[in-house]
Formats: C-alpha cells, sequence, structure tokens
C-alpha cells in the first residue's frame, strides 16, 4: 500500500527496479494473481452458463449422455488433484520456512500427480475416442438396450443424438479447458522446480511459489465443480 | 515543497536515454510501451478510416453501384471490428492510461512492467491475424458476429478474425489486471484513493471492466469457433442449439465494452474540465463514484440489445430499466462538469475545445440512448442509422473527442514539445462540424426506417445520406490535420515547459518529458486532487530538471 | 417523421417527439450554461487561480433525483407501450410467415401465397407469426413502427393494424447475409371491398388449413392421431389452446411453439399416457412452410372458442367480412377458427 513506500530498502536480489520493497512487490503479485482468477472464472463461466442452459433445456438426454462417463475414473481424478492440492500447499509451507529440500520433493509429487490426472484423462479420451463419443462428422450414440431397428425409430435418435452430441462438446470444452490449465500448471511447477534447484528462493522471497499455488488450487477447484456436474448428476437414477 | 532550480544539460528523460529499434522493442517502461501503442492504434485508426470512406461513397447513391454487395458487407463488418477492437478499446487506457497513470499516482513503472509489453505484443498478433483475415478475403458477418449466420451460413474468414478478436482480448486483459494492481499497490506516500486524479478513477472502473467482461467475450468467440468447425449444435437450432443465447453472451461483454471506450474519455474530460479552468472538480466524490456506478450497472443491461429479438416482454422492461438506471451517473457526470466552470479561470485552448465538444456530443449521445432504452420506442428505431447514429456519438463524439483532447493536453509531457495552437484550434473545428454533418442526419434516416447495414437503400433516403456523406469528407480531412501537425511538431514544435497548462498533478510536477523512472525522487503527496497554486508556490518533485523546467505558466494563456 | 399508417404509429411518434423535446432541452440548457460559464470565467490574467467551489449536497442530489424521475416516466411509457406492441390481441386475422435468404414468403389462412408482398386489409388487427429457413432476419415496417426479429427454430409473432390504404416498405432489419439490402417487400394495405376482390382472385389450392390436412395425410400422421382415441398418438381435435398434462408430470398450453417442437423433437414433451414412439420430422421431410400448415390444420380442428356464435365461420380470428365468397373454399378450415363439429369428417 502506499505507506510502503517510506519503509527503507531491503536490498534483495529479486527486488524490480520499480519496487520500493518486497513487501509492495509480493503485494502486487499477490493481488495481480487473485485478479487473474477473476479473469478465469469468468472464463469458465461461459462454458458453465451454456452448460446450465443446455442441461435444464435437455435433462433426459443429459443425464443419458452422463452415464457414457466413468465415473470411477472421474473420481480416482479427483482424489488426485486433492491430494496434488495438499501437496502444493506443503510446498508451499516448506518455501515459507526455506526447507529446500522438502519445497522441491513436494513440488515433484505435486507434477507428478498432475501427471497422473492427465494420464488418467488421456485413458478417458481414448475411450471416447474408440466410441466415437467424439462431437464431429463421426459421432454416433448408440442407447442400452434397443439399437435403432427401423426407419422412423434412426429418425427419433438422431435428434437425441444431437442433444448428447451437445453434452460431449461440452464435456470436452470444458474438461479440454481444464486439462489445458493443468500442462500450464505443470509447466509451472518445472520452472519453480528449477529455481528451487538454483536456490532462488528464501523465507524472504519465495512469492512465486505462494502464487502458483494459488494458480493450482484454482484448477483444482474448477474440477471439483467439473466432476459432480458432468459424471454424477443424472447418471444414476 | 521547497523549489530549486538548477539547469542540467544534456537531460536524460524516457526518449533519449537509450536508441535504437531493439531499445524500443524490448522496453519495458510504461512510456515508451504507451508510444508503441500509438502507433499501431494510429494504424488501425487510418484502416479502419479508409473503410468507413468506402461505405460512405457507396451510399452516396441509392443503388448499390459502387461495389457488390459482398464487399460492401465486408466493408463494414471490417470497420466496425477495426475500430471496435483494434482501436476504440485500446485507445485511451493503452496510450494515455499507460503513460499517465504511474506518473499520476508517483510510481516508477506499472506493477507488471513485463505483461505490459507483452500485451502489446499480443495485440499485435491478433491484429495480424485479422489483417491475415482481411487480406484473404475479409469477412461479412457484421462486428456482432450473429449466430447462425457467422457459425453456419457465412463463407468468410469467421475464425481468423475470430481468432484475432480472442488474442487481442487477452491484451486488454491484461492491461486491466496491471491498472489495477498498480492503483492498488503502487500509489505515492499520502496519495490516498481520494487524492487521485479522476483520471485514475475512471481507469480503475474500465479495468474492472476489462477483467471482468473480456474473458467472456473470448469464451464466446471461443465456442463461436468451435461450432464453426465442428457443427455440434451450441448455436444451432436444427441441433437444439439456441441462436439467441449467443447474443446474450456477445452483449455481456460488448455493452460493458462500451464503457471500456467511453469512461477513460470521461476520465479525461475531468483532468481537461479542471486544469483548463484550474478549479477542482465539482462534487469530486460524485464523478468518482459514477465512474464505478457505470462500470458496475454496466454489466446489468446487456439485454438492452435484445428488445426485438424475441426475448420475453417482461425481460425486456427489467433491462429497460435497468439501462435507465446506468444513464444517471453519466447524466451527473456532465452536470458536475458543467458546474465545475463556475467561477473558474477558463482558457480557451484546444484541450478545453474538444472538452466541451466531448461534452456537447456526449450530451446527444447520451440522451438519444434514452429513446433507445424506451421500450415501445426501441422497437421501431432498432437496427436502424438512428443507432448507427447513437452510437457514433458516443463512441466517435464522445470516445475519440476525449482521446484527442487529452492527446494534445499531454502532448508536452509525452513529446516534449508544443504542438501549433492555431492549426489545433482549426483542426478541432473541422472535425466537430464534420461529425455533426456526418451523424446527425443519420438520426433522421433512422427515425425514417432506414435500415443499418443496406448496401443499397430506397430514394427517399437519398438527402440524408448525401449530407452524411459530405460531413464524412470533412470529418476525414478533420482527423488528419492533427496527425499532420502532431508530426511535425515531434521534431518542430517549441519545446514544452514543465508545465505549460498552468495544471496541477503529479505528471506536471516532473520534467516534460519525463525521466525513465518519472521522478527523481518519490515523491510525497501533501495536497487534495486539484489544489490549483499560484505559479511561486508550484510543487516540483526531484531538485533537477531540464531546459525549460522553470515553472513557467506565462505566454500560452 | 415516416409516415403514420397503424394505430400504434402516432403512439410511439408522441413518445419520440416528448424525447426529442427533452433533448433539445437538456442539450440548450447544458450548452447555454456551458457558453456563459466559459465568457463570464474566461481566464483574465495568465497566473490566475479562481477560488476552489465546495460541491453541494442538495445540487447534487437534486441533479441525480429529477433526472431518474424523468426517466423512470419514460420507462413506463416506453413500457407500456412494449407491452401493446408485443402482446397481440384476441382477435386477429393471422397470416404465416416463412423468411428466407433473401426474401419473404407470406402464407395467407385463405390459402393465398406471396413473396416480398403481403396484401392485408385497413381497419382489421392482423398477427404474423414468423419463422425463418436459415438466419435471422427481422420483419420491420416503418410506417407501422413494427419490428419484430425472425429467429429460426421458434415462432415469433407481431401484430398491426394499418389506418389507410397504400404501400408500404417492408425491411428486413437484421442483417442476414449478403443481399441483406435487397430482403425488402411491400405491405399492401386495401379497403376491406378491395381486399375481399383480391382474396378471391387468388389461390386456388385451397385453404392453409385444407393444404395442412392434406400434409397431414401425406406423411400418414392420422394412422396414430386418429380421432377416435383409438391411436397411438393424442387425438389433436380440441386440443389447440388446451392445457395438456405431460408425461412428468408438468403441463404445457398447446399453442404454434409446441405443435413445432412435437414435429422437430416429439421426445421432448411427451403427452401423458402416451409412449414416446413418433418420429423426428426434420425440415428436409416438413418445410418451415409445411409445419405452419400443419399447425394451421390442427387449429382448424381446435375447440370452439368462448363466446363465438355457433353460426358458420363469423365468430372470430378470421372474420365474415374477409371469407372468400367462394362457397368451394369457404370450408370450414378457413379462415376463421371453425367449429368442432364442422370438422372435416375424415377423422
Amino acid at each position: 500500500m502506499a505507506d510502503t513506500h517510506t519503509a527503507p530498502h531491503t536490498a534483495h536480489t529479486a527486488l524490480a527496479h520499480h519496487f520500493d520493497n518486497m513487501e509492495q512487490q509480493r503485494e502486487a503479485g499477490t493481488l495481480g494473481m487473485w485478479a487473474f482468477l477473476v479473469t478465469e472464472i469468468m472464463f469458465f463461466g461461459g462454458l458453465f452458463l451454456a452448460y446450465i442452459l443446455y442441461r435444464s433445456s435437455y435433462p433426459a438426454e443429459f443425464a443419458a449422455a452422463s452415464k457414457g462417463l466413468d465415473a470411477l475414473l472421474g473420481g480416482i481424478n479427483t482424489v488426485v488433484l486433492i491430494c496434488s492440492s495438499l501437496t502444493m500447499a506443503l510446498a508451499v509451507y516448506y518455501a515459507q520456512v526455506g526447507n529446500r529440500k522438502l519445497l522441491v520433493i513436494f513440488l515433484w509429487l505435486t507434477v507428478l500427480l498432475g501427471m497422473t490426472f492427465l494420464g488418467v484423462k488421456a485413458v478417458e479420451y481414448k475411450d471416447k475416442f474408440d466410441h466415437h463419443h467424439v462431437p464431429g462428422a463421426n459421432f454416433v450414440w448408440e442407447e442400452e438396450g434397443h439399437a435403432p431397428a427401423d426407419q422412423t425409430h434412426a429418425a427419433a435418435e438422431e435428434v437425441n443424438t444431437s442433444k448428447i452430441q451437445m453434452f460431449y462438446w461440452l464435456y470436452f470444452a470444458m474438461t479440454g479447458v481444464h486439462a489445458l490449465h493443468m500442462i500450464i500448471g505443470i509447466g509451472v511447477m518445472l520452472v519453480l522446480i528449477y529455481m528451487s534447484y538454483k536456490g532462488r528462493f528464501s523465507p524472504e522471497y519465495h512469492s512465486p511459489v505462494e502464487l502458483s499455488g494459488l494458480y493450482w488450487h484454482f484448477v483444482d477447484i474448477v474440477w471439483i465443480f467439473l466432476f459432480p456436474l458432468l459424471y454424477l448428476i443424472g447418471a444414476h437414477e | 515543497m521547497e523549489t530549486t532550480e538548477k539547469i542540467l544539460e544534456p537531460r536524460a528523460d524516457y526518449i533519449n536515454n537509450t536508441y535504437g529499434i531493439k531499445s524500443w522493442l524490448l522496453t519495458k517502461d510504461h512510456k515508451r510501451i504507451a508510444l508503441l501503442y500509438l502507433g499501431s492504434i494510429t494504424v488501425f485508426f487510418f484502416l479502419g478510416g479508409a473503410f468507413a470512406v468506402l461505405i460512405r461513397l457507396e451510399l452516396l447513391t441509392p443503388p448499390g453501384d459502387l461495389m457488390q454487395a459482398e464487399t460492401y458487407n465486408r466493408m463494414f463488418t471490417m470497420h466496425g471490428i477495426m475500430m471496435v477492437f483494434f482501436f476504440l478499446i485500446p485507445a485511451i487506457p493503452a496510450v494515455l492510461g499507460n503513460f499517465l497513470i504511474p506518473i499520476m499516482i508517483g510510481a516508477k513503472d506499472l506493477a507488471f512492467p513485463r505483461l505490459n509489453l507483452l500485451s502489446w505484443y499480443i495485440y499485435m498478433v491478433g491484429g495480424l491475424f485479422t489483417f491475415i483475415a482481411i487480406v484473404a478475403g475479409g469477412v461479412d458477418t457484421g462486428w456482432t458476429f450473429y449466430t447462425p449466420y457467422s457459425s453456419n451460413y457465412s463463407t468468410s474468414n469467421v475464425i481468423w478474425t475470430g481468432l484475432g478478436i480472442f488474442i487481442t482480448g487477452f491484451s486488454s486483459i491484461l492491461t486491466g489486471l496491471n491498472f489495477i494492481v498498480t492503483v492498488h499497490t503502487m500509489r505515492a506516500p499520502g496519495l490516498t484513493w481520494f487524492r487521485l486524479p479522476l483520471f485514475v478513477w475512471s481507469h480503475y472502473a474500465t479495468s474492472l471492466i476489462m477483467i471482468l467482461g473480456t474473458p467472456v467475450i473470448a469464451v464466446t468467440v471461443l465456442m463461436l469457433a468451435l461450432e464453426r468447425t465442428m457443427k455440434v449444435g451450441i448455436f444451432d437450432p436444427a441441433l437444439g442449439g439456441d441462436p439467441v443465447l449467443f447474443q446474450h453472451l456477445f452483449w455481456f461483454y460488448s455493452h460493458p465494452a462500451v464503457y471500456i471506450m467511453v469512461l477513460p474519455a470521461m476520465g479525461v474530460i475531468s483532468e481537461l474540465v479542471a486544469n483548463m479552468t484550474r478549479k477542482n472538480i465539482f462534487g469530486y466524490k460524485f464523478v468518482a463514484f459514477a465512474s464505478l456506478a457505470i462500470a458496475v450497472f454496466g454489466f446489468l443491461v446487456w439485454g438492452h440489445h435484445l428488445f426485438t429479438s424475441s426475448q420475453s416482454v417482461y425481460a425486456g422492461m427489467v433491462f429497460s430499466f435497468l439501462s435507465y438506471a446506468v444513464a444517471i451517473p453519466s447524466a451527473v457526470k456532465v452536470f458536475n462538469w458543467t458546474a465545475t466552470l463556475y467561477r473558474g479561470s477558463i482558457s480557451y485552448q484546444t484541450p478545453l475545445l474538444y472538452a466541451f465538444g466531448f461534452i456537447g456530443l456526449f450530451t446527444i449521445g447520451g440522451m438519444t440512448g434514452l429513446f433507445l432504452a424506451a421500450l415501445g420506442l426501441d422497437v421501431h428505431v432498432h437496427d436502424t442509422y438512428f443507432v448507427v447514429a447513437h452510437f457514433h456519438y458516443i463512441m466517435v463524439g464522445g470516445t475519440i473527442m476525449g482521446y484527442l483532447g487529452g492527446l494534445h493536453y499531454w502532448w508536452p509531457k509525452i513529446s516534449g514539445r508544443m504542438y501549433p495552437e492555431g492549426w489545433a484550434k482549426f483542426g478541432a473545428l473541422v472535425i466537430f462540424i464534420g461529425f455533426n454533418l456526418t451523424f446527425f442526419p443519420q438520426f433522421l434516416a433512422g427515425y425514417l426506417g432506414m435500415p443499418r447495414r443496406y448496401h443499397a437503400y430506397p430514394e427517399e433516403f437519398q438527402v440524408l445520406n448525401v449530407m452524411s456523406t459530405a460531413g464524412a469528407s470533412i470529418l476525414g480531412v478533420g482527423y488528419l490535420i492533427p496527425m499532420i501537425y502532431l508530426a511535425w511538431s515531434m521534431r518542430y514544435g517549441p519545446k514544452a515547459t514543465r508545465n505549460p497548462w498552468g495544471a496541477f498533478g503529479l505528471e506536471w510536477m516532473t520534467a516534460s518529458p519525463p525521466p525513465t523512472e518519472n521522478f527523481e525522487e518519490t515523491p510525497t503527496v501533501t495536497w487534495e486532487a486539484y489544489e490549483f497554486r499560484p505559479v511561486e508556490e508550484t510543487v516540483v518533485v526531484g531538485a533537477t530538471g531540464g531546459p525549460g523546467d522553470e515553472p513557467d505558466v506565462s505566454g500560452r494563456v | 417523421m415516416p409516415e403514420q399508417a397503424s394505430t400504434v404509429s402516432g403512439e410511439v411518434d408522441a413518445l419520440y417527439l416528448f424525447l426529442v423535446a427533452l433533448t433539445v432541452f437538456f442539450s440548450l440548457l447544458i450548452a447555454g450554461t456551458i457558453l456563459y460559464f466559459a465568457v463570464k470565467y474566461r481566464r483574465r490574467t495568465p497566473n490566475e487561480i479562481p477560488k476552489p467551489v465546495a460541491g453541494a449536497m442538495k445540487l447534487e442530489l437534486l441533479w441525480s433525483v429529477i433526472p431518474f424521475l424523468i426517466s423512470m416516466f419514460i420507462f413506463g411509457w416506453g413500457a407500456s407501450l412494449y407491452y401493446k406492441l408485443y402482446r397481440p390481441p384476441a382477435e386477429t386475422l393471422d397470416v404465416y410467415v416463412v423468411g428466407k435468404q433473401w426474401m419473404w414468403k407470406f402464407q395467407h389462412l385463405d390459402g393465398q401465397r406471396e413473396i416480398n408482398e403481403l396484401h392485408v386489409p385497413v381497419g382489421r388487427k392482423i398477427k404474423l407469426t414468423m419463422t425463418t429457413e436459415d438466419v435471422i432476419h427481422s420483419f420491420f415496417v416503418p410506417a407501422f413502427r413494427v419490428k419484430m426479429d425472425v429467429v429460426p427454430g421458434r415462432y415469433t409473432t407481431v401484430w398491426f393494424e394499418a389506418t389507410k390504404p397504400g404501400r408500404y416498405h417492408l425491411f428486413c432489419a437484421e442483417y442476414c447475409g449478403t443481399s441483406h439490402s435487397g430482403m425488402i417487400g411491400w405491405i399492401v394495405v386495401m379497403d376491406p371491398t378491395e381486399y375481399q376482390t383480391w382474396l378471391s382472385g387468388g389461390a386456388g389450392e385451397g385453404s392453409l388449413a385444407s393444404t395442412g390436412q392434406k400434409v397431414f395425410q401425406d406423411l400418414a400422421c392420422n394412422t396414430c392421431h386418429r380421432s377416435d382415441a383409438q391411436g397411438r398418438g393424442p387425438n389433436l381435435e380440441g386440443l389447440f389452446g388446451k392445457q395438456v398434462q405431460l408425461a412428468d408430470g408438468t403441463t404445457v398450453t398447446v399453442n404454434e411453439d409446441y405443435i413445432r417442437e412435437s414435429i422437430r423433437n416429439p421426445r421432448a414433451k411427451i403427452h401423458a399416457g402416451f409412449q414416446p414412439i413418433m418420429p423426428v420430422f426434420p425440415d428436409n421431410l416438413v418445410t418451415e412452410e409445411q409445419l405452419l400448415q400443419l399447425i394451421a390444420y390442427i387449429r382448424s380442428i381446435g375447440p370452439q372458442q368462448p363466446g363465438a356464435t355457433t353460426g358458420a365461420g363469423n365468430a372470430n380470428r378470421g372474420t365474415t367480412s374477409v371469407s372468400p365468397p367462394d362457397a368451394g373454399r369457404a370450408n370450414p378450415l378457413a379462415p376463421s377458427q371453425p367449429r368442432g363439429d364442422q370438422r372435416p369428417p375424415q377423422q
């Protein structure tokens, strides 16, 4: 804030020239990250709005389509992500107390869990490709129980299919954008690991770890919303 | 604060301390980045202007004789996209805001200088994509990209243009984020929120819209692009989608975007009115909070673009009501500016002429907004030239008047040179006359029922269109005048003093042009906003100045 | 001011003129004040510093509250007008409209079809039910001060009552592609007698409802939607305008939109007591125009309107004054809401 200008300069190598002291720099970074997360919320918000609108318009189709997702794999991924949030929080803690060794270990664990999540996601995506559940020209949906028998039924299926395809479109858009955030997050983690090896962080200066932690938790929270919306609601009626 | 005058020469300022293309393209100095933006938005402005000239020439005669309908549709689309996304939205924030906000709050730079440079590169990449789209044949959907035309029917380069807008959006987000963090964390000691210049307040409000609204247009354009490539039916009724959903998402950003354009201009006008009359703004807090109120209410009124789009009658009423609510803070600002003149010391220099131009045109633009928010009347004038005239009064009469006024007012600070006053007054007059002649007839044509985006039109509208085209040619010349003499003055203009206007504010307490870190020492603010003082009490930050840094207010009044 | 040719033109213009006067008043007030101050308080010496003037709370409140009250007045005025413009009155003469790139297609209940020209009688409330085959269009008649978007996948309605005979511009107001500016036409408003003559002049193929009936049979709708309650689908007679119970317990009013949805996407809302077995009819099987014909048919076998007299076709919706004199076409289906008891016998 304004009054921090008068504080004596802490001559830290990580202090950018235009800031007066580390505290001001840290505060700017934190506020910047929060503001960035707000824009992220608005970005996902557009997709959530589309989801809510069409879910309420076509509840039956969405519930049916939801059955095509593997709630078990989704659940495993949820657990994996929650664990990664824990390791991330521990990494931030060890950065604060200046334990470089544990900081690096927990960052690696976070990366590992992030990779696990993406691996499971890849398995799920592959399953969708194999079953032609990817929206587009090759999209196929066969409801359990009865195959399209005659002409009229095929036509009846067609409209259903378009709504189910819409569900899968939203599924791929939402989880895809989320996975993209995960990949970026893993990249950020690797940079942090490199910086920790170089000994850049100290109890005085560790805001990159803290800010990346905020980002990581945000990405987790998005998943916490995506999982029930896509995998659970209506799937087990 | 004690004033000590010491002549040092040559004084290092942000322009001459390093040389070479690289020192500009890799700069992290907010002032240099502002100049990079100034150059690039000027290019886009004249590109968009060239499209406008062709549109007006086509509309000189009723039949579509100058160009094909396909071409005409591309012209008005590209005009809108260039002007809205690549000129009006970045114009004041990315140029004047970027240059002035750190100086006005006594900081050395914005909080994230690298992000600031990145935002310019993102903007240029977005511009490049859009430019590729133009070269590859253009896009014909209108800048509003309404589905299902844009998603399923248009054969033009929707994806490339959409990508350009998507990318440019991030430049806007980064700018807004930078401003918010800077204003929160980097104010000079003693500079409390209510001592901030109103320019900073209005940019703060603008930044809120930028970070909250822009991601929504990004995701909307993304959906449009996916719909167009994969045909999944999100906006296609044949597959269960809703084409009107696009309009809701689009206007959720694009209505607040109007305030991204006009709020910074209001900030400029507050500075101009206060400093050209040397009076504190009447009702400072009301003007400051009006900016925030506009930013907040601006998010709640998007539905007034959909009064005839088959939304329910009751939704229309709610949006109409909220639209009137957003009109009040704008009216409050106009009244306060007017009241500021009372017992002022009014100097008729070019910046003030632009400020008067803004207030006049914005009043007409704002009042015609009341016509459009009136439900029963909007049914008739919606999508006619009445709307076209209305938003040009706000966006051209408002934003560009504010932008040019601000550019003249801060030109001595930016370039270190004075512009030629006589030419500037002449230019302002030409622009004012040309503008009114161009757009006033469009109100009449609109009420008579001429729909917008018409390549050919029935003969009864011709007289008004000829007037409009005549005005447009005057306006076109008007815009060239400042460009020529401002470019000329960068080399040949008389050197500007620290404070040529006898204005008050941190930016006038440092040298013209300022040094790279803006001030020689961090200023401590002990004064209220707009607390004008006699010459002998002029505040100067830092011990040294350059040539011409004497606290001079004479000669240029 | 464009020509005033409908019952609402004058009311819209009154609001417009009020707002013009208000704009002139405030613009002059502000411009005058600015000029007066600018002259009176011009800078007299270069270094002049005027005394600061403190803000005035009362003044701020005054110029916030007064504009607010004025704007609420305008809001109320505009809203009531809007309500009137977009709420079709009960008794109307219906015309069905289909927009497509780049033309307007009209179907009268009597069976006349027009392109880019619509003939209507003076002094009758005309209700248009509109949709489009492709992109969004907007139906705009400046002389009537009405406009309504025409949106794919749904029906929108607009109504007007022309007050004087003549030819009036019809524009497409929503940008719809290359020949958007060519998507214009004429509304021809005629004296009732001339309109009668015009009506009897065209359309040899029978009323809209009878065309719809033909479509109904061609598509074999009548194999399931039988009139004897034995069919696999609901009996459509007397259904139009009624509330029906759905399979999921909710209710829905049978109107144009519901019929449309039930044809394009039959599984969306299933009538209680029936199986979701109806096939889909996408637009390559039933065009938008045919869909409107089917709706006209289902309406024609709808229930008797309350308050209607039991005489032949002279009660509501359509009226005797516009009924074609041609006895061959004056079947109970058109142009008015015929009685249930005059239902065609083929059911």
